[in-house]
C-alpha cells in the first residue's frame, strides 16, 4: 500500500530503478515509474537497503514518475551510483515544504552546484503558470555544471552561467550576477515582458551562496525563498535534528524551503549547524 | 479549568508533558515546545560522554504505530551543560522572545551502574528540575544485554546510584513494558528511593519487513513500539505500577495518548502528567494545546473541577465495585 493520505508516506517502499543518467562526472540521476505527488523543494527520505536512508531533493514529480538526482560525495552517496535500473531503492515522502509563486511572477532562480536540480524543477514548473524566469546556474567549472540545457529549453527564460574557474560563463559567483540584476545593471526578461522588477528569488545550494542572496534580496526588499539543508534522520517532524536554533523550529516540518523573513531568524543560518549527535561545527 | 499540576514541589502549568526522544535534543527546541503548550519537557536522553546512534532507516511508522531504533545518540556532557544552562536561565538566545520557561525533565542513560551515577552527578550541577532515569530503552539491548529496566536486582541498583548523588532533585525511574512483572520492578525501584516513575518507554521491540528486499526496514532491524496501537499496554502499566506502589508516588503516564480523553484514562490509571511524543508527527506541534483543551471540555461536561480528583479514579472505582 503506497497511498500518501493514509500515513503509509512514512514507511518507505522499495521500486526498481527504471532509469539511470550521469550527468556528470559525480552527479548521477535516478527516474522511478511511480510519482509522490512532491512539489518543488520538497525531498524524500531515500532508502538504500541494507546501507542508509538520506533525505534527497525531487529533481522532477509529473505525476507519474519521479527523478532524484544526487552528487556521489558521501558513502551513501557513492553506493547509490554504482546501482543500475532494475535495482531496488526505498522511498517515503514527500515531505517539508515547496517553493509558490503567483502565475505569470517574474522570478529569478539560483542555482548553485546541487541545487541545480530542485531549481529546474520548480523552473519547468512556474513556466507552466506562466511565469517568466531569470535562471542563473553557478558550479565550480564547466564540468560541475547541471541542467543547462535543460533550463534553456524552458519557455520565457532567460540562462546565465557562472563558473569559479571562469571555464563558461561569468567567472565568479553566480550570486554576482544577482547582485547586478538587483541593481538594474544587466538581465532583461526574454520578449514578451515588460516588467524588469523581480518579483521573487528563489535559490538554492550551498549556505553561503544562500546567506549571499539573502542578504541583497534584504538590502533591495525583494521577496525571497531559500532551501536550507540541515542532516535530517526521520524527515517528518519527530526526531528534532533538523531543529535550527534557536526558535527551534523543525526544518523537515517548516522548511526546507524558507521564507527569507524567516530565515534571516535562524541564528545558525551560515554560522553553524549540528550533526547526528546534536554537536555543533561551524559552516 | 485550572489544569496546573503540583508534583513533588514543581508546578507544571498542565500536566502534559513532552516525553523523551521526541524533539528534545537543543534548549531551542524545548522552548519551542513549551511556546506550543507542554507544561513540561522531558529531554532526549543525556550520556556522559559522545554516543552514536544506528544508521537510518531509524524511525517509521503508520498511523497505528511508529517504530524506532535511535539507538540514543548524544554529543555528551558538554553538550547537555550548554543547552541545559542554556533553558535553566529562563531566557532564550538573542534573536528571539522572552518566555517564561516550564520544568525541565532531565533524561539521563547509561551502561553500567557506576555510570549512571556519574552521570547523574553532572547533570544535577545542571539543576534541572527532576532527574528521569531511562534504563528500559531496547535499543542498546545487542550491545549491553538485558535493559536494566528487566531485572529487580538492576533497577534498584541504578536507583539507589542515581539517589546517592541526586540531593534534592526528585528521580523519576523509566519503566519498560516488557517485562513479566512490571509493578515489582516499581516497588523494587520505590523501597532503593524512587521518589516516582514514568511509564511506559516504547513497546517490543517489533519489526517490520519490506516486501520487494525482504529485509527489515530498521536498520537495527527491530525498536520500540509507539504511537496510538500501545496505548492500552500502557494504560495497563500505569495502573499495575500505581497498584505496586500503593498509589504514592507520581507517575508520568506515557504511551500512545493523543487526545483529552487518552490523558484522563492515563489520570484514572494513575498517572499524574502525561506524556506526549509520537502523537507530535499526527497531530502536529499543537498536540499540547489541543489535548488540554480537551481536557478541560471534557471535565466541564462531566462536572470535574479539579484533575486531582481523577488520579487513579479507576482503582477507587474498582474497589467500590467489589465492597
Amino acid at each position: 500500500m503506497t497511498c500518501g493520505c493514509c500515513g503509509n508516506q512514512r514507511l518507505p517502499v522499495t521500486y526498481r530503478i527504471a532509469g539511470v543518467k550521469k550527468e556528470t562526472e559525480h552527479v548521477t540521476t535516478f527516474t522511478f515509474a511511480v510519482s509522490l505527488g512532491a512539489r518543488p523543494g520538497q525531498f524524500v527520505m531515500l532508502w538504500l537497503p541494507g546501507v542508509d536512508e538520506i533525505p534527497m531533493s525531487v529533481a522532477n514529480d509529473d505525476g507519474k514518475k519521479l527523478r532524484i538526482t544526487f552528487f556521489a560525495v558521501g558513502d551513501t552517496t557513492k553506493k547509490l551510483a554504482k546501482l543500475t535500473k532494475g535495482d531496488l531503492v526505498g522511498l517515503r515522502g514527500p515531505f517539508g515544504t515547496h517553493y509558490a509563486w503567483e502565475p505569470k511572477q517574474h522570478l529569478v532562480l539560483i542555482a548553485g552546484g546541487y541545487g541545480a536540480a530542485p531549481m529546474f524543477f520548480t523552473a519547468s514548473e512556474a513556466a507552466k503558470d506562466g511565469c517568466t524566469l531569470t535562471t542563473i546556474v553557478g558550479a565550480r567549472s564547466k564540468e560541475h555544471l547541471l541542467y543547462v540545457d535543460a533550463f534553456s529549453s524552458l519557455p520565457r527564460t532567460t540562462v546565465r552561467v557562472a563558473t569559479d574557474d571562469g571555464s563558461q560563463g561569468h567567472k565568479g559567483y553566480n550570486v554576482q550576477l544577482l547582485r547586478e540584476l538587483l541593481q538594474g545593471k544587466t538581465l532583461r526578461p526574454r520578449s514578451g515582458s515588460t516588467a524588469h522588477a523581480v518579483d521573487q528569488v528563489f535559490a538554492c545550494g550551498p549556505e553561503h551562496m544562500l546567506v549571499a542572496v539573502s542578504d541583497l534580496c534584504f538590502e533591495h526588499k525583494v521577496p525571497c525563498q531559500l532551501s536550507l539543508e540541515r542532516y535530517m534522520k526521520c524527515g517528518f517532524g519527530l526526531c528534532g535534528n533538523c531543529a535550527v536554533d534557536s526558535s527551534g523550529m523543525r526544518l523537515c516540518v517548516g522548511g526546507p524551503v524558507v521564507k527569507n523573513e524567516l530565515a534571516r531568524t535562524i541564528t545558525e543560518f551560515g554560522k553553524y549547524h549540528r550533526d547526528d549527535l546534536g554537536k555543533k561545527h561551524p559552516l | 479549568m485550572n489544569l496546573s499540576q503540583t508534583v513533588l514541589g514543581v508546578t507544571f502549568p498542565n500536566p502534559t508533558v513532552l516525553a523523551s526522544g521526541i524533539w528534545g535534543i537543543t534548549a531551542a527546541s524545548w522552548r519551542r515546545v513549551a511556546e506550543n503548550g507542554a507544561g513540561g519537557i522531558t529531554t532526549k536522553s543525556l550520556w556522559l560522554t559522545e554516543h552514536k546512534g544506528h544508521p537510518n532507516p531509524t524511525i517509521i511508522a503508520t498511523e497505528h504505530w511508529t517504530l524506532n531504533a535511535v539507538g540514543v545518540p548524544d554529543a555528551g556532557i558538554e553538550k547537555a551543560r550548554e543547552e541545559i544552562g542554556d533553558y535553566m536561565k529562563g531566557e532564550p538566545a538573542e534573536g528571539h522572545e522572552r518566555s517564561r520557561r516550564v520544568p525541565l525533565i532531565a533524561n539521563i542513560i547509561a551502561n553500567t551502574v557506576e555510570h549512571y551515577g556519574k552521570t547523574a552527578e553532572e547533570i544535577v550541577k545542571l539543576k534541572p528540575d527532576f532527574l528521569e532515569v531511562n534504563i528500559s530503552c531496547p535499543n542498546v539491548e545487542d550491545e549491553f544485554g538485558k535493559p536494566f529496566a528487566c531485572s529487580v536486582r538492576d533497577a534498584s541498583a541504578v536507583t539507589k546510584a542515581v539517589k546517592t548523588v541526586s540531593g534534592t532533585i526528585p528521580v523519576f525511574i523509566k519503566l519498560s513494558p516488557n517485562v513479566d512483572d512490571i509493578g515489582s520492578i516499581a516497588s523494587a525501584c520505590a523501597e532503593a528511593g524512587a521518589d516516582g516513575f514514568t511509564a511506559i518507554n516504547t513497546v517490543g521491540p517489533g519489526m517490520a519487513i519490506d516486501l520487494r528486499s525482504r529485509l527489515p526496514i530498521l536498520a537495527n532491524k527491530v525498536g520500540g513500539m509507539s504511537g496510538p496501537a500501545i496505548k492500552p499496554v500502557a494504560v495497563r502499566c500505569i495502573a499495575d505500577v500505581y497498584r505496586a506502589t500503593g498509589g504514592k508516588l507520581p507517575i508520568i503516564g506515557t504511551g500512545g495518548a493523543m487526545t483529552g480523553e487518552d490523558a484522563i484514562e492515563f489520570l484514572l490509571a494513575g498517572a499524574s502528567l502525561i506524556g506526549i511524543g509520537t502523537a507530535i508527527a499526527s497531530r502536529g506541534a499543537e498536540v499540547f494545546r489541543l489535548v488540554c483543551e480537551e481536557m478541560a471540555a471534557w471535565c466541564k461536561a462531566e462536572g470535574i473541577t479539579s484533575l486531582t480528583e481523577l488520579v487513579g479514579g479507576m482503582h477507587r472505582a474498582l474497589s467500590k465495585r467489589l465492597s
